[in-house]
């Protein structure tokens, strides 16, 4: 009865439609001649790259939201720690090539005139270490905060309110200069990961291939979550709580693992994101931005997780066009869609290609209630 | 009342039983026993105390004083309700509540009793004798052929019976049944019955109900609680011709 990880159809279209999209950059951007109407520009690979890593962030969410109910408006804060520590590691790899040359403080510290590197600082030259921040970070927080809410009892909009509060907290924590982030100009300017320059075409390829493959895991990790056993625990306690607990489940744990799981993945996406875009600031933990995620998730269907990755790219190829030619309409637009999603397709995009695709009797079967 | 037998003791004992709500006595130096294998029904008029002694069996309402004691050694005054869960008595309320997106089958292995950690259930996967057993069970409760369906596309019997099926994959010792065939059609009911009256010898069963044609067909022993006590005791003929059970129910 366990089902296996590939057992669903949508899930391999898009495991299939990963790897389609991986290939061809790839062998796109290769393409010698950048007059050549075939090469993909290094640009539009490094929007679709971006674009992956808001995917992951959006399965995330999809795993805390749409199979255990729980509402979380702070993902966005996770995205950014995971996204702080990658740019962490970034700076410490700048050295003497920063404006001020010095060969262990990052610029913005010499600017602040700080004579020694802050404690939690120490590390973070060392890649490994900094792997292991990106995921213990926002698993920590995570840890505790969700600790504390669940132990207060803390559900439903009562949540959703307080993550809202912990990523706000948290954005005006890091405009602040004397955290030791960088205040509101954070991180940037980053040189090289891993002995290799970011700039170079090479290591854009690979980063892109990286961020592909963290795709493709996050998915395989969360479907093998949500079709054990434990899944079907996590989806019962979203639809009968009480039920669930009088059945002997500690509904309480189930839910603090669920979000520290949905959390270190939100991070490890963060980090792609940074070593991608070569930029963190404190905007990345704007309250608006969880807000946006969750739009994701809804338009692109909940509860399926590939849901949450088409409505990733949906929304996010709508975005960009509209703030690159009608500026203005953007916030009206998705405002709009999302309303119109949750009126007229509570099963989002994908509950519609199932309506009316070929295996009508199976969409029944699998499609949990919104 | 019919007598104790006092060869062997009941599976169920319940003593001298006082609950009282802001003064309302609820129960009232209630004195029950009931034995393994039976089948018991509880009837009585609003207000009897029905579901307040249920409530004292699962160790949801603590009496203000008497014993309740489980399988000769158990004291249930003593034990939280999942505890009391854990000790072999289930129980099923009035409202159906089952895993509406989840299959037949789901529903019944979520059930099942066992170490119930996030962690451990990450990777657990059913064995062939839990197998056996959820089929077994699926037998039982008559929905072998609907165990795929998603339990909310079950009609309110079969959801019913769903549920009855998630306690007993716990094989409990004790089962409480809550007004079982309110709202179920004559098919549903004559269905329900056959499944409660199958269950016992194997389980003991309390089933507490209003329908009293059901209760009829299904009963060898009833007893009818009124303000907190028991009134009376003993077969369903008996007890039909009873004169105060007659006062508390017509009013003659």
């Amino acid at each position: 009865m366990h089902e296996s990880p590939m057992a669903d159809r949508g899930g391999r279209w898009f495991l299939w439609a990963l790897l389609d999209t991986a290939m061809a950059v790839h062998l796109l951007n290769g393409l010698p001649g950048a007059q050549s109407a075939m090469h993909l520009s290094n640009y539009t690979m490094n929007l679709i790259g971006k674009y992956m890593t808001y995917a992951m962030l959006a399965i995330a969410v999809d795993l805390i939201w749409g199979y255990c109910g729980i509402l979380s408006l702070g993902h966005g804060a996770f995205f950014a720690l995971g996204g702080y520590a990658m740019g962490m590691y970034l700076m410490r790899q700048i050295g003497t090539r920063g404006v001020y040359g010095d060969p262990v403080l990052p610029d913005f510290m010499i600017f602040l005139n700080w004579k020694e590197l802050p404690w939690f600082w120490h590390g973070f030259e060392s890649f490994p270490y900094a792997l292991l921040m990106i995921l213990l970070v926002p698993a920590a927080l995570a840890l505790v905060f969700g600790f504390l809410a669940v132990r207060a009892r803390v559900s439903g909009v009562y949540f959703s309110i307080i993550t809202q509060a912990l990523t706000y907290a948290l954005m005006l924590a890091f405009f602040r200069n004397d955290m030791g982030f960088g205040g509101n100009n954070g991180f940037t300017d980053f040189k090289d990961i891993l002995g290799f320059n970011l700039q170079a075409p090479g290591t854009r390829i690979v980063l892109f291939l990286v961020t592909s493959l963290g795709l493709g895991a996050t998915y395989l990790l969360c479907r093998y979550v949500v079709s054990s056993r434990a899944g079907r625990v996590i989806e019962a306690i979203r639809d009968a709580e009480s039920r669930a607990r009088f059945l002997g489940y500690r509904v309480e744990s189930y839910k603090l693992w669920v979000f520290v799981l949905s959390a270190v993945i939100a991070g490890l996406a963060g980090a792609l994101y940074v070593a991608q875009i070569g930029i963190i600031n404190p905007s990345e933990f704007s309250p608006t931005n969880s807000i946006e995620i969750v739009i994701w998730v809804a338009i692109g269907g909940r509860g399926t997780l590939y849901g949450a990755v088409v409505g990733a790219f949906l929304v996010n190829f709508a975005k960009t066009y509209f703030t690159g030619a009608l500026p203005s309409v953007w916030l009206y637009a998705l405002g709009g869609l999302f309303i119109g999603v949750t009126l007229f397709l509570p099963h989002g995009v994908v509950g519609v290609i199932r309506r009316v695709g070929p295996n009508k009797g199976e969409s029944t079967k699998i499609m949990g209630s919104a | 009342m019919s007598a104790v037998n006092a060869a062997h003791s009941p599976l169920l004992s319940i003593e001298d039983v006082t609950v009282s709500f802001d003064g309302f006595r609820a129960l009232n130096a209630l004195t029950l026993q009931v034995e393994a294998g039976e089948l018991r029904c509880i009837i009585g008029p609003n207000g009897a105390g029905k579901t307040t002694m249920m409530d004292v069996i699962t160790g949801k309402t603590r009496p203000d004083r008497g014993a309740a004691r489980f399988a000769e050694s158990t004291n249930l005054l003593q034990l939280s309700e999942p505890e009391i869960a854990q000790a072999g008595i289930g129980r099923k309320f009035q409202k159906p509540t089952v895993f509406e997106n989840q299959s037949v089958i789901a529903n019944l292995e979520l059930a099942m009793s066992g170490a119930k950690t996030f962690w451990k259930w990450l990777h657990a996967r059913t064995t062939p004798q839990q197998l056996e057993r959820i089929h077994a069970v699926l037998a039982t409760i008559g929905l072998a052929d609907l165990r795929k369906q998603r339990a909310g596309a079950l009609s309110h019997g079969q959801k019913q019976w769903l549920e009855i099926g998630m306690l007993l994959i716990q094989d409990p010792q004790l089962l409480l049944v809550d007004e079982p065939v309110a709202g179920m059609t004559p098919q549903e009911i004559e269905r329900t019955a056959e499944l409660l009256v199958s269950l016992a010898g194997k389980h003991t069963l309390i089933v507490v109900e209003h329908d009293m044609e059901f209760v009829r067909s299904i009963a060898k022993k009833v007893t009818v609680l009124h303000e907190g006590s028991v009134l009376a005791q003993g077969d369903m003929n008996s007890i039909q011709s009873d004169l105060k059970v007659k006062q508390v129910y017509l009013g003659e």
